[in-house]
């Protein structure tokens, strides 16, 4: 079954809904020292930008980091991205900006928390890829 | 006795959502005097008595709940920070709110006649169900719990607005008043860092306070939107009845509840069949959102400080 990768800052949003899909999930860590998960298997990328609307930026570093390591390309099948339309234009850029980068498809984007039909969308994406 | 005073050191973090929030408020700073407004002047000609009379009015209700969030809600806030960079990050907050008050006057001067606009002020002042709202927000401020503070404050930036964002993404999906829009959009995402940032720090709280306690403050902050909401939908009525709008606002008020909630990390209230606002506005709100835009060609309507060229961050190493 395809697993999850995800990256969520401190206030835990992005974790909320990973936690209400009750999947397989590995957190990518947001402090700067701690190991980066590597995967062997096929996974969706899900992660937040909250951001202005610059693509500088808009892709945390841990991603960034994570995705510079070829296995971890290589097993993306993915990306969901989160945040809030009160963003504008920088409405899940990261997401835009990785799913483009690294040719796989942007299979969903919810905003917060994410709602009970954001839920029932992401596990159909998830049997889907 | 003479206490001891900090110096705030910014290399010294309890919390790095302080700095990362700060860093996302300053390099979002703007002035309206940036955005080409009088470029709108002929397509509000084109509208009717009664749609500018609702249009100033809307602003000038936004304008009031600004003015109470620069000089009371990010105030009060301050005053429970825990940490000093949690208080810096309130000045912020608050001198953007009165950036934000300031500029629906920007447009007034821009586009209406000061008789029009002083009859919408007293209108404010008169108004009911506006005075009401305000009321129901300063109240939880004058009252000293600082998470009820935090939720009234969080319902006011990502709730109560909502009934005036509605009408300038109107307008900009009719292609009316598209740069008042382009500003109001600059609202719409500083309204939506304070939110996500109170929210997080009442979060805080919340999860440091015993089970009887949250379920106070859960009741507390559901009967709060409940009452608000109550109040937004005849507000909601008095102004957009006339224009036929009602329902569709109504929509958008679902969505917005639904999200400020989240803010404070409880589930959405509003059942998706409540919260499907029309695609248009959607589309207005988060322009070119969908997966066709271009992000890398630098085109588009967003409007960008200080910085010519958007650049990929250094650290991708592929």
């Amino acid at each position: 079954m395809t697993q999850i990768v995800y990256f969520s800052t401190k206030s835990g949003n992005t974790r909320r809904l990973v936690e209400k899909l009750q999947r397989d999930a590995k957190r990518i860590p947001f402090e700067s020292g701690e190991p980066l998960p590597v995967t062997t298997e096929p996974y969706v990328l899900i992660f937040p930008t909250y951001g202005g609307g610059e693509v500088k930026g808009a892709v945390p570093k841990p991603v960034i980091h994570f995705l510079n390591d070829e296995r971890n390309r290589r097993h993306l099948r993915g990306v969901v991205g989160a945040g809030n339309t009160n963003f504008g234009t920088a409405y899940c850029l990261g997401a835009h900006i990785v799913a483009r980068k690294c040719q796989v498809p942007l299979l969903h984007c919810f905003e917060l928390l994410g709602t009970p039909e954001d839920v029932a969308i992401l596990h159909q994406e998830l049997d889907r890829v | 006795m003479l206490s001891r005073v900090n110096a705030i050191n910014w290399n010294r973090l309890e919390d790095e959502k302080d700095l990362e929030v700060w860093n996302r408020l300053t390099s979002n700073f703007w002035l309206p005097e940036k955005i080409p407004l009088s470029n709108d002047v002929p397509s509000w000609q084109t509208l009717t008595a009664a749609e500018k009379q609702l249009t100033i009015r809307v602003f000038t209700g936004l304008t009031l709940l600004d003015t109470i969030q620069g000089s009371v809600g990010a105030p009060t806030l301050m005053k429970s920070a825990r940490t000093p960079h949690e208080e810096a990050v309130y000045t912020n907050i608050a001198f953007m709110e009165s950036v934000h008050a300031r500029s629906y006057s920007s447009i007034f001067s821009t586009l209406c006649s000061t008789r029009e606009v002083d009859d919408a002020f007293r209108w404010s002042e008169e108004n009911p169900l506006l005075q009401k709202k305000a009321n129901l927000i300063l109240e939880r401020y004058d009252a000293d719990d600082v998470m009820k503070q935090q939720i009234a404050s969080v319902f006011l930036e990502s709730f109560l607005f909502y009934s005036g964002f509605y009408l300038p993404m109107h307008w900009s999906s009719h292609a009316k008043l598209t740069n008042t829009a382009d500003l109001i959009r600059l609202i719409i995402r500083d309204e939506a860092v304070h939110g996500y940032y109170i929210g997080y720090k009442f979060q805080q709280r919340y999860q440091e306070a015993s089970a009887e306690r949250q379920e106070e403050i859960k009741a507390f902050a559901f009967d709060l939107m409940f009452e608000l909401y109550e109040n937004e939908v005849r507000y909601t009525q008095s102004l957009y009845d006339e224009v036929g709008l009602t329902e569709d606002v109504k929509k958008f008020l679902h969505y917005n509840a639904n999200k400020a909630l989240m803010n404070l990390g409880f589930e959405p209230l509003f059942p998706k069949s409540t919260t499907d606002v029309d695609a248009t506005i959607m589309a207005a709100l988060s322009p070119g959102a969908d997966e066709n835009h271009d992000f890398f060609s630098g085109s588009g309507s967003s409007y960008v400080i200080g910085k010519a060229v958007a650049t990929e961050d250094e650290d991708w190493a592929f």
